[in-house]
């Protein structure tokens, strides 16, 4: 590598940094995302001059097939990207990331993979160091490929509840002591033998599956968030193969702090991320059966619109909480509607978001910022719950789990411990619902049943509408 | 000191300015976080060029070109969504 090319995967290195750096402050995000891009772009024209080697070298001689199918590919996959990126609703963002995510992973198993039979074919052989580091890309690259795809599909809804098994453990330990089996043989051994090196890749597909298939789909976040490191953790075990130094710090970077924001993540739920991971979380819900039993004997009071509009308009103070019905609703438009039609009518009006309400971290706080919804009325969970007390109507809307008193009431609930916005605490709760379904997480609420909690009934937007109509009218 | 152990030796630093970089961050930004740091481990494009250059039967050539347009919609994808995300923080300032 020549010194220049070193230096601008240094650049691109430092865009790198800085655009992460940025990215944790809403006021520079978007300046980060853009420099980080620049890093990108910096980082691909670089490496133009290092591209063949030998007769296939482009600047020694020149155009060949490949290079017409790597610009084909290239425009290929820009298409793909921008399609998926500007065609995907906010609702399905989180799908989006999932997708591509996974198909990072499968090209740095790819490339791992056409690494080690290159390398399996030529005279130089392969040393146990890199065999080591192909064989970790592989393994890392694809099973986050697939597991992508399962944890893309469950948020789609396709199976989202979590599928178990007796001896599902078993067998996932079985597959993972086969794929390391192998690993050891093909290390130690430092061997060429390309078959065994197809069942690794194949088996660590079937791995990907199996590990995200137990998990729900309320999870799925902390899953992608998860796989995002991995993906970063293989692109850098590629970098080390195919010795790239941009892609090694690349990659670390993103294995390093993706496995921090998992963590974060994790700790806004209040769960290890073992339990996320092995708890297979739905197989709990048959032991909270005590939950939905206390609940069964009781009764939920329904509202009309108009009711819970009388009850909006002559509050004082009101706090919304959105969650996942809401994104489901479109309903982001109608919120802010009313939001801004209470404030006319001097009703102080605050939105109240749970670190997870929605499928991801920040998804409530998007939908609301596409709809206007002012900064300075969004509070954190932190900020709103002691003030709950004096709050006369909390309207929820679409939100459950995240409002679920079991988390504070029922030991034997699996949400148990996990922060909640304290919903019930309000003088009036009024709950916006489809139906009397379960939450994600499966379990009853308690808070449908409270004393000072009504239920109005229907789909989040259609209800605001009648909101909005009603708290105009009066 | 050899070239392999420091390549290792940044390795292991970029472990830890990994986790530095973000220890605080508003869970507001986890996602946009999760998307953009998604786009950069899309920096697998130049693997999948690297490799794809270096292909000698159709097979690898076949493979190879998959892992560039894999790598390539992850790239451009994963900043383009992100840029997206942001793009709605930043008109709600008004």
């Amino acid at each position: 590598m020549s010194s220049s090319i070193a230096l601008t995967y240094i650049a691109a290195a430092v865009l790198f940094i800085l655009g992460i750096k940025f990215l944790s402050s809403p006021k520079t995000a978007r300046y980060g995302n853009l420099l980080a891009a620049f890093g990108m772009l910096i980082a691909l024209v670089a490496t133009i001059p290092l591209l063949g080697t030998g007769e296939t070298s482009l600047l020694k001689h020149g155009w060949n097939l490949s290079y017409t199918l790597m610009v084909v590919g290239i425009v290929i996959g820009l298409i793909i990207g921008a399609i998926g990126a500007y065609s995907v609703k906010m609702t399905a963002m989180p799908q989006m990331v999932a997708a591509f995510n996974g198909l990072g992973g499968g090209s740095a198993a790819l490339v791992a993979s056409l690494e080690f039979l290159r390398r399996a074919n030529s005279p130089e052989g392969i040393t146990t160091f890199f065999a080591t580091t192909m064989l970790f890309a592989t393994l890392i690259g694809s099973l986050s490929f697939s597991g992508s795809i399962i944890a893309f599909l469950k948020l789609e809804g396709k199976f989202e509840k979590p599928h178990t098994f007796p001896g599902q453990n078993v067998l996932n330990g079985l597959i993972l002591a086969v794929i390391l089996g192998l690993c050891v043989y093909l290390t130690g051994w430092v061997t060429t033998n390309t078959t065994a090196f197809i069942v690794m890749f194949l088996l660590a597909l079937v791995f990907g599956v199996a590990m995200v298939m137990p998990i729900g789909g309320a999870d799925m976040p902390v899953v992608i968030s998860l796989l995002n490191s991995f993906t970063g953790l293989a692109v850098a075990a590629d970098g080390f193969t195919i010795s790239n130094i941009s892609m090694i710090v690349a990659g670390t970077l993103v294995g390093s702090s993706g496995t921090l924001l998992t963590l974060l993540m994790c700790q806004a739920m209040n769960r290890p991320v073992t339990n996320v991971l092995f708890g297979a979380f739905g197989s709990t819900t048959s032991g909270s059966g005590a939950a939905g039993g206390d609940a069964a004997g009781k009764t939920v009071k329904p509202i009309q619109a108009d009711e819970a509009a009388l009850l909006l308009s002559y509050a004082q103070q009101v706090v919304i909480v959105p969650g996942y019905g809401m994104a489901v609703a479109q309903a982001q438009h109608q919120v802010r509607e009313l939001s801004d039609e209470l404030g006319k009518r001097g009703v102080e009006v605050r939105f109240a978001i749970h670190p997870v309400a929605g499928r991801m971290p920040g998804h409530m706080n998007v939908l609301l910022a596409e709809a206007n919804v002012p900064y300075d009325q969004l509070c954190e969970m932190e900020a709103i719950n002691p003030t709950m007390d004096r709050v006369d109507v909390c309207l929820v809307i679409g939100a459950n789990d995240v409002v679920n008193p079991a988390a504070r009431e029922d030991k034997s609930s699996p949400i148990y411990g996990m922060p909640i916005i304290e919903a019930d605490h309000a003088k009036t709760v009024i709950v916006m619902k489809r139906s009397m379904a379960a939450g994600f997480a499966g379990i009853e609420n308690l808070l449908f049943y409270k004393d000072n909690t009504r239920m109005l009934f229907g789909d989040a937007k259609a209800s605001l509408t009648a909101l909005v109509a009603a708290v105009k009218a009066s | 000191m050899s070239t392999e152990i420091l390549v290792f030796f940044i390795f292991v630093l970029s472990i830890f300015l990994g986790f530095e970089l973000i220890s605080r961050v508003p869970s507001m930004l986890h996602t946009p976080l999760m998307s953009g740091t998604n786009a950069i481990h899309g920096i697998i494009l130049l693997g999948g060029m690297l490799v794809l250059a270096d292909a000698h039967n159709t097979l690898t050539t076949a493979l190879g070109f998959v892992a560039v347009v894999f790598g390539s919609a992850n790239v451009f994808g994963g900043f383009m969504v992100t840029d997206r995300m942001l793009q709605m923080f930043k008109k709600k300032k008004k």
